[in-house]
């Protein structure tokens, strides 16, 4: 979405929407529904309970093990992403109440380079599966990354593993893990901890898939069918319970959790 | 100022020398600093060119370790399970929609011991290379290794498996049958598996395709075996935007199984003949062997449930932040 004084345009029906009505509505567009990313404080605000929200590993940060350097270090690129998005990490972590319900929250911030999964979001899923497995509440994870940080290299794909095991963990004993997919979820992140929910519940037109359509599309000589990866297809595929629009998820998580408790 | 020497620096590295240097000679041209000596920022510059091509040497060295992991010469999968395994049994599909030969999967015995054999496929020759999609596997095939997985897991069988893909496969039908959850779910299953799984890399490691069979309670290298979170092509079109990154991304990511040993990722490496696998593949199997019927042994010793904390453990303590 571009913004301007008043008005915001629609990044996808180009309507112009007044910005009062934009920010009412969870920043979804009233005309097409269409769901852009928002910052995971902002998903805290829609979510939880009012200043229900207890962060923890707050100064949990990354380290440019491998002295990764392409264009630009990774050093400089982490400063970049602290100053731009005013966060540690890719990922807020933390307990909340939902409707009044005790959870294990995560959300994932796709400003912070990517959303990109590396040791920081791998050990903030871990202590937040502890916190859920200590207080025997719901784990709830909103995903929305482009996958592993490349940048942490070898390390970085481990933390697949990490985040499964750990949330392997708290399923073992029977605590309900709902994932909740943002756009985008991709690579990395769609594979592992994301898809292994009890639970998966997608925005509307999120893009949800292992990989992106640049690199598919280069696979296959037909054209990529225009729903590639959505949400919508991955609903009519088999791979996601439901869509639920951004105001009403926390709603459905509600309700989920109640259905849960018996 | 020897210009030569620019020659061997990385390219994306030399614009940045010759501005320096143009604006050093302007320097030397403006009256006013005649006399003055610019001999310290003249050594800097050589330094960092010195430092710029020592780069470049490390990054055609992790280049040739690249090659080599996909050496076509090299023994592959179904030649470890020939050569090692007696009475193997070849199982097919995973019993929902199909069968991916990109991954051989089986039943055989080492040292009388009844073990679960999976791994990935390459292919020698190219109908070989189609038929295996060259190792690049989909949903059926990641779930065709879990029915297996399982089967060992009921039978208490060791699991052993052998890692050589470029990566999962990109395509439209594999996004369509859930690859990311096929991914996912192997990944999941592997942590809850109490019998011994033992994961060897023996040609390329691809990103999570890999990591799909990779959850042992030892993951060993070959020497010149790779193991990455991205291909050094698909890292430099994306954070070069360019392909002329790709050498010096083959060493950012710490690829080899010397950086991964050190970094704490895998627990062995595991020695090739000298100059490589290729040259002496009958040696290799024999090296493999009895680095399995070791691990074996080792491993033999744990109780199922003692093995399934031990994989948890070593996973979940993998990481490196800081609190500040």
């Amino acid at each position: 979405m571009t913004s301007n004084k008043k008005k915001i345009k629609c990044r996808s029906c180009n309507k112009d929407i007044e910005r009062e009505v934009y920010l009412l509505n969870h920043q979804v567009c009233p005309y097409c529904n269409d769901h852009s990313s928002i910052s995971c404080r902002e998903r805290v605000q829609i979510v939880t309970d009012e200043n229900s929200f207890i962060e923890q590993d707050s100064n949990l940060s990354s380290i440019d093990l491998l002295k990764f350097y392409d264009l630009k270090s990774y050093s400089d690129r982490l400063k970049e992403a602290r100053l731009k998005t005013s966060l540690n990490s890719a990922i807020i972590t933390g307990e909340a109440k939902i409707d009044g319900h005790k959870t294990a929250l995560g959300i994932m911030d796709f400003s912070f380079m990517g959303g990109s999964m590396g040791s920081v979001v791998g050990e903030k899923i871990k202590n937040l599966s502890d916190l859920s497995i200590e207080k025997n509440i719901p784990l709830i994870l909103f995903s929305s990354s482009g996958g592993a940080r490349m940048q942490e290299g070898i390390v970085s794909l481990m933390q697949m593993a990490k985040t499964v095991s750990s949330i392997r963990r708290v399923m073992e004993r029977k605590i309900p893990y709902i994932s909740v997919i943002t756009h985008p979820t991709t690579g990395g992140v769609s594979a592992s901890f994301s898809t292994i929910a009890d639970i998966i519940i997608a925005e509307p037109g999120v893009l949800f898939c292992f990989a992106g359509p640049r690199v598919v599309e280069q696979t296959i000589k037909e054209g990529m069918p225009e729903d590639f990866g959505l949400s919508e297809r991955n609903l009519k595929n088999g791979q996601v319970d439901m869509i639920i629009n951004r105001g009403e998820i926390k709603k459905t998580l509600a309700r989920l959790i109640r259905l849960f408790k018996g | 100022m020897d210009l030569k020497k620019l020659g061997e620096v990385p390219k994306s590295y030399v614009k940045e020398i010759l501005n320096s240097l143009s604006k050093l000679d302007k320097l030397k041209k403006v009256p006013f600093f005649t006399g003055i000596h610019f001999k310290d920022t003249e050594k800097e510059l050589n330094k960092k060119i010195d430092e710029y091509r020592k780069v470049d040497r490390e990054s055609r060295r992790i280049w040739r370790i690249v090659e080599l992991s996909r050496n076509e010469g090299r023994p592959q999968c179904r030649d470890y399970i020939d050569g090692i395994f007696t009475d193997f049994t070849e199982l097919s599909g995973d019993r929902l929609t199909g069968e991916d030969r990109s991954i051989t999967a089986g039943i055989g015995k080492i040292n009388g011991i009844t073990t679960v054999v999976i791994g990935h496929n390459k292919g020698k020759d190219t109908n070989e290379r189609v038929r295996y999609n060259f190792g690049m596997s989909i949903p059926q095939g990641y779930r065709k290794s879990q029915r297996i997985m399982r089967l060992a897991d009921k039978f208490g069988f060791p699991v052993i498996t052998f890692i050589d893909t470029p990566g999962a496969h990109a395509g439209l039908e594999a996004e369509d049958n859930g690859q990311s959850g096929a991914i996912a779910c192997s990944i999941q299953l592997m942590f809850e598996l109490k019998v011994p799984v033992i994961a060897i890399l023996i040609g390329e490691g691809g990103s999570g395709g890999a990591l799909a069979l990779a959850i042992g309670n030892e993951v060993a290298m070959l020497e010149n075996s790779t193991y990455s979170v991205i291909s050094p092509e698909a890292c430099s079109a994306i954070l070069w935007k360019n392909p002329t990154g790709t050498k010096l991304a083959a060493r950012a990511l710490k690829m080899t199984s010397k950086n991964l040993l050190r970094l704490g990722i895998i627990d062995r490496i595991i020695n090739e003949p000298r100059s490589g696998a290729q040259n002496d593949p009958k040696r290799m199997i024999s090296i493999v062997e009895r680095y399995i019927s070791d691990a074996l042994k080792r491993l033999g010793k744990y109780s199922g449930e003692e093995l399934k904390l031990q994989r948890a453990e070593k996973f979940e303590n993998i990481g490196v932040f800081t609190r500040q």
